[in-house]
């Protein structure tokens, strides 16, 4: 004779281990479900009349930092012309004959301008993964990003890179990405990266 | 019924409880390599891949033939038969304790025939520690002594018979090493206890695969590497008894961080007047351990060029008489906030961060990009604003260690940068970052190019002592 405890228990501890079975294979389900695809809309190219902005492009040979003046096609949002402006400096750098190169697949995915004076600038994985790591070659291109927001677009007094919307530490191991830039600070450093040595 | 309901209970368990055990490992040490291997649970006995075993120790190879399982080590051969326990190795019989096992053409054996198999396909000595699963080949063991040093502020002084690399854990009261990789025995008592209030006494443990020294203490203490990774010193922060309680703001980095701070004179003994005179620099070799910074070539790691340029200029700083401490000496992982913490506990007259690059030629020189507006909250001072009130020091720093690179024909260049640590630091701070002649990355870690360099980074620090040594007092 089985005693009745006995039974209860087994029946308990049945019925959890079904139970977290279960939940294991919903979850496991969940998780295996492919990505649907993005619904946001995407914008289309800018296009119409161009304006002359100027570009703060980063050059390895001798690591400075260059002042470029060059015509794009801006929207007339804010935000979208910052967005617009980097967009243009990282199609030099993703050139194969760029002289500071990034890897393939670094985009801007956003930049946020957050009053009062604050610039978010949201890189994508790829970017700060694929970056060549340096204190210097990072520096010219972080850098060479702030700078030419700054330049282009009134107001902006501090800085922000993420990455992927999230904080990371460094973008390639050395140049601090915890931390908001004071754009005022930058554009000394950016004076100093232009002075060939 | 009965034995129904046990399985039942028994596969309701397996449920349950499964996920959350520890992996099994074992660790094989030998003079080739020191590797970890997982250990694998067959018919509730512990087993591991013999192919995996001997991979790392020379040329092996395994062929399948129906349920047989011949193996060739070097000049070794050996044959094991799927659900049998008789095998052949080298020309005789040996017999398992339990079945062999072929699974999908891997060959599993008991861990506990480990030792007698390796022993006879080797041809050499094996000692194996089953309850902490670790396997020694030949005479790789690592000895240690471990003494009191009665010079205050008190210190444990442990002798390694070889190089070792623990990571290094602390909690209150309590630090711990753990050797994943070193081949550490237990000394002739596995518990040390030493005439000392501070540091009480020290407890050796071997499980799963690995060592573990814990050390007991009253006192907030860190482990400091030297000899080549062959001396580790455990004891209070540098200056705990040394600095004068004014002389350094208090600092904490923002999270809890594993190396305390000092914790003030009263806490390490009373006779400051016996401790050593303070460090006037400190050198810190970026990167280390599993952070391998930039890969320069496809062998050379920056943390490497880091530490031997760093080791360098101790040298050079303490032939000048600059008293220095080495933040790193050996391959390990410290944190940024680590780093600071250890260095504002030191209170040095200059914080020397080295970096490499295979970017460029010569020597650049960083001093901190620090935004201004930290709260200072009496003697607590903003954890990312630390560097503000000494900006022009370390300015002054680098320009008199730029103009003795320049009299040696360095190439130099000096910038700011946002580059942590050098934010968090209450004293003058400078990176150095050195890049390789003319472009060729091989030569940036050879003692003949960084030697020249060191010396002349050290001669602009002496040539700054007056000024760095005013601001401290």
């Amino acid at each position: 004779m089985i005693p009745r405890q006995l039974i209860l228990g087994a029946v308990v501890m049945i019925i959890l281990a079904l139970g977290m079975s279960f939940y294991a294979w919903h979850m496991r389900g969940g998780a295996s479900q492919p990505e649907t695809a993005s619904t946001q809309p995407v914008a289309p190219p800018v296009s119409g009349p161009t304006e002359a902005v100027t570009l703060y492009v980063a050059y390895d040979d001798g690591g400075f930092l260059r002042a470029q003046s060059a015509r794009i096609p801006l929207p007339a949002g804010r935000q979208e012309r910052a967005e617009e402006l980097l967009r243009a400096l990282l199609n030099i750098y993703l050139d194969k004959s760029s002289p500071h190169v990034l890897a393939a697949g670094s985009e801007v995915r956003d930049v946020y301008l957050v009053d009062p004076g604050l610039a978010v600038i949201d890189l994508n994985a790829a970017f700060a993964d694929g970056h060549r790591s340096g204190v210097l070659i990072e520096e010219l291109t972080v850098v060479s990003l702030v700078e030419t927001l700054s330049a282009n677009i009134p107001g902006i007094a501090r800085a922000r890179i993420l990455v992927d919307g999230k904080e990371r530490d460094t973008l390639a191991g050395h140049l601090d990405l915890t931390n908001f830039y004071d754009v005022a600070a930058f554009s000394q450093l950016a004076l100093q990266l232009q002075s060939e040595r | 019924m009965r034995v129904a309901m046990a399985v039942l209970l028994a596969i309701a368990s397996v449920v349950l409880l499964s996920g959350s055990s520890e992996e099994k490992r074992v660790s094989i040490y030998s003079t080739i390599a020191n590797y970890s291997l997982p250990v694998l649970e067959r018919n509730r006995l512990d087993y591991v891949g013999l192919l995996e075993v001997l991979e790392p120790l020379g040329t092996v190879s395994g062929r399948v033939n129906a349920d047989h399982w011949r193996l060739r080590y070097n000049d070794a051969d050996a044959e094991f038969t799927a659900g049998k326990r008789v095998a052949r190795t080298r020309g005789t019989d040996f017999y398992l304790s339990a079945n062999f096992i072929l699974e999908g053409g891997r060959g599993l054996v008991p861990l506990a025939d480990l030792s007698s198999l390796l022993s006879r396909v080797l041809g050499g000595p094996v000692t194996f520690n089953p309850s902490a699963r670790r396997l020694f080949v030949g005479s790789v063991a690592i000895h240690f002594t471990a003494q009191i040093s009665n010079v205050a502020p008190p210190k444990l002084i442990m002798n390694f018979s070889g190089p070792v690399n623990p990571s290094i854990a602390t909690e209150p009261g309590k630090l711990r090493m753990t050797f994943s990789h070193d081949p550490v025995v237990a000394p002739g008592s596995p518990k040390l206890t030493f005439n000392s209030t501070a540091i009480t006494s020290a407890s050796f443990l071997e499980s799963n695969g690995e060592a573990e020294v814990v050390i007991s203490s009253t006192v907030p203490v860190l482990a400091s590497f030297s000899n080549n990774g062959r001396t580790i010193t455990v004891g209070p922060p540098p200056t705990a008894a040394a600095t004068p309680a004014t002389a350094a703001p208090a600092l904490q980095p923002p999270a809890l961080a594993p190396v305390p701070v000092a914790a003030g004179p009263a806490s390490v003994g009373n006779a400051p007047v016996a401790a050593a005179a303070p460090y006037f620099a400190v050198v810190d070799a970026s990167h280390g351990g599993e952070e391998r910074g930039a890969a320069l070539t496809e062998q050379l790691a920056e943390k490497d060029v880091t530490l031997a340029f760093a080791r360098l200029l101790r040298q050079e700083l303490d032939n000048r008489g600059l008293r220095t401490l080495l933040l790193r000496d050996a391959d390990t992982t410290l944190t940024l906030d680590q780093r600071a913490a250890m260095t504002n506990s030191a209170s040095p007259a200059i914080y020397l961060s080295v970096h490499a690059a295979s970017q460029g030629t010569g020597v650049r020189l960083y001093t901190g990009l620090t935004a201004s507006g930290g709260e200072n909250i009496g003697a607590f001072v903003d954890w990312d604003t630390a560097q503000a009130p000494f900006q022009a020091l370390s300015d002054a720093a680098a320009t008199s260690v730029a103009a003795a690179l320049h009299g040696k024909q360095v190439a130099v260049r000096t910038l700011t940068a946002p580059l942590r640590p050098l934010n968090n630091i209450a004293t003058a701070a400078v990176a150095i970052e050195i890049a390789p002649p003319a472009s060729d990355v091989a030569k940036l870690n050879s003692a003949a190019y960084q030697q020249p360099i060191a010396a002349a980074v050290a001669a602009g620090v002496a040539d700054a002592r007056d000024r760095l040594q005013a601001a401290r007092k």
